[in-house]
């Protein structure tokens, strides 16, 4: 069992901008030097580099610039920006087996100067494949089918526009607390939130992620070699992926698969965690990831957000506390990875007193870790 | 003025697309055990067989689900916004993503009836659309 023999012993980011103005593998570079900074690894340690299947960097350019002799531990996983807890899962099951010693999972993406996923550049496929029977009806963009999927739910569940709302509200509260936010300035109200236009209906601008240029990098290696930095590390308690199933419901998340054997995993329950982050691409998501995650029923994510429940002053069970996707940056699940291992260590901006248990989405099910401080 | 794409049939599609540009909408059918499948797949989920068949619809079905694209995030729908985009459930039972050619994006509702109609795109290419059921088809 994986059970905390694996830990993230650091992170790194670079600033979050529209226009980074240097090449997506500097991004990485710069990110990964910082986050082996912060875990105390020389950087000759590192051993494994794990990737986005859509990140432009291979690992034998990172490789070679990081000066590594040997690369025992490499791989990429395919979809497109969901994958960040599917490679921490991967990597940690690497160390765990004794196959690497020190995995960096890195990401570096000019996701608003270069090539842009919410016009569809990096996703599109020219009416081929699967697209041959979407795109030719205007379903260009990962944008168009989850508001398929959203408006099918909230008929279903009656999940309103103003629960949708109050998602973007909470995050960007957090998001208000935080100085590497892209919106760590500007305030949002639900007033703003219903009065701003819609993108692709039923999203609204303010339900929809931001487009970032920016890196990010996880340091992961056994929790017995993180803690002998002395630095505070986040273990992983649990990790586990979910691939696309074809035979589910319509209106489930890949949550509803990949929860029970998380859950199992961990040998705690969703009233255990104190912190939680998920995968914000689009708002609604958030709520349909806390239910089918199980941190309340079906039908009851809307309402428990609209109630304050996810804010970090005064909720129950504070969420996506850097700001999310939708207030802090657009890193394709990277900074809610970063963010869900500052809470675990105590150093987050919007910080939960005394949290133990960590909880990281970056999918809305494609994979998700539960990180312990320790 | 970009277009939306056009569908490129595979080896593993070209019937449905062959059926529509002959004026019918066929979905795929296990030849085996009968189950109803779309998009097209090579393999029955169910049992595994290869051997398909393409059962005639009837075109009637229901809008499940639909959105409405008002900001024109790719260049095809630069000149077509307000877009509506729906997934229609057939009386048969599977889903089509499509297009509505006779109701006004503010109109569309889930659980509205429609039936199908073809709309020539290229000689290879007929795509099935829809119009509200009971309505006269445009141009009747
Ligand atoms: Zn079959």
């Amino acid at each position: 069992m994986l059970r905390n023999a694996v830990a993230i012993a650091g992170v790194g980011e670079t600033d979050y901008s529209a226009n980074s103005g240097r090449s997506e593998l500097v991004l990485a570079l710069q990110a990964i030097d910082t986050a082996l900074a912060d875990a105390g690894v020389e950087p000759d340690a590192v051993d494994g580099l794990m990737r986005w299947s859509v990140d432009t960097s291979a690992e034998g350019e990172i490789a070679a610039n990081l000066g590594m002799r040997n690369l025992a531990w490499f791989g990429e996983i395919s979809q497109a920006g969901n994958v960040g807890a599917a490679l921490v899962t991967a990597a940690a099951a690497a160390i765990h087996a004794g196959l690497a010693n020190v995995v960096v999972v890195y990401r570096g993406v000019n996701g608003r100067s270069g090539r842009r996923y919410g016009r569809g550049d990096v996703t599109g496929r020219g009416g081929r494949g699967g697209g041959a029977f979407t795109e030719p009806f205007g379903v260009l963009t990962p944008q168009h089918g989850l508001a398929m999927q959203t408006r099918r739910r909230m008929h279903e569940l009656g999940t309103t526009e103003r629960q949708i709302g109050m998602v973007a509200v909470t995050e960007r509260a957090h998001a208000n607390r935080n100085p590497r936010a892209t919106f760590y300035e500007r305030a949002l109200t639900i007033d703003d939130y219903l009065g701003s236009r819609y993108v692709v209906e039923p999203f609204r601008l303010f339900a929809c992620c931001l487009e970032t240029d920016g890196g990010g990098a996880l340091v992961l290696t056994s929790t017995e070699r993180a803690r002998a930095s002395g630095r505070p590390v986040a273990m992983i308690r649990a990790a586990a992926m979910s691939g696309f199933a074809g035979e589910r419901e319509y209106i489930d998340t890949s949550a509803v698969a990949l929860a029970p054997r998380l859950w199992a995993q961990a040998g705690v329950a969703p009233s255990d965690v104190d912190v939680v982050q998920i995968y914000d691409h689009f708002a609604p998501f958030v709520i349909f990831a806390l239910e089918d995650y199980g941190f309340v029923e079906r039908g009851d994510g809307g309402p428990f957000v609209e109630s304050g429940g996810a804010m970090w002053d005064g909720g129950a069970l504070p969420v996506n506390t850097s700001g999310g996707h939708l207030s802090e940056a657009y890193l394709q699940g990277m900074n809610q990875l970063i963010e869900g291992v500052r809470q675990a260590r105590g150093e987050s901006t919007a910080q939960v007193a005394g949290a133990q248990l960590s909880f990281v989405d970056t999918g809305v099910g494609t994979g998700a870790v539960i990180l312990e401080r320790g | 003025m970009a277009e939306l794409p056009l569908p490129v049939p595979s080896e593993d599609n070209q019937p449905f697309w062959d059926s529509l540009r002959a004026g019918e909408l066929r979905i795929q059918r296990c030849a085996r055990c009968g189950t109803l499948r779309h998009p097209p797949r090579p393999m029955c989920a169910r049992c595994h067989a290869f051997e398909v068949e393409w059962a005639p619809m009837s075109g009637r079905g229901t809008v499940y689900s639909y959105i409405v694209t008002h900001q024109p995030i790719h260049p095809a729908l630069v000149d077509r916004v307000p877009f509506a985009t729906v997934l229609v459930e057939l009386e048969e039972g599977p889903r089509i993503t499509s297009n509505l050619v006779d109701v006004p994006p503010a109109e569309v509702a889930i659980g509205l009836g429609v039936q199908v109609v073809f709309e020539w795109a290229s000689d290879e290419i007929t795509l099935p659309l829809f119009r509200r059921a009971g309505a006269a088809p445009p141009g009747a």
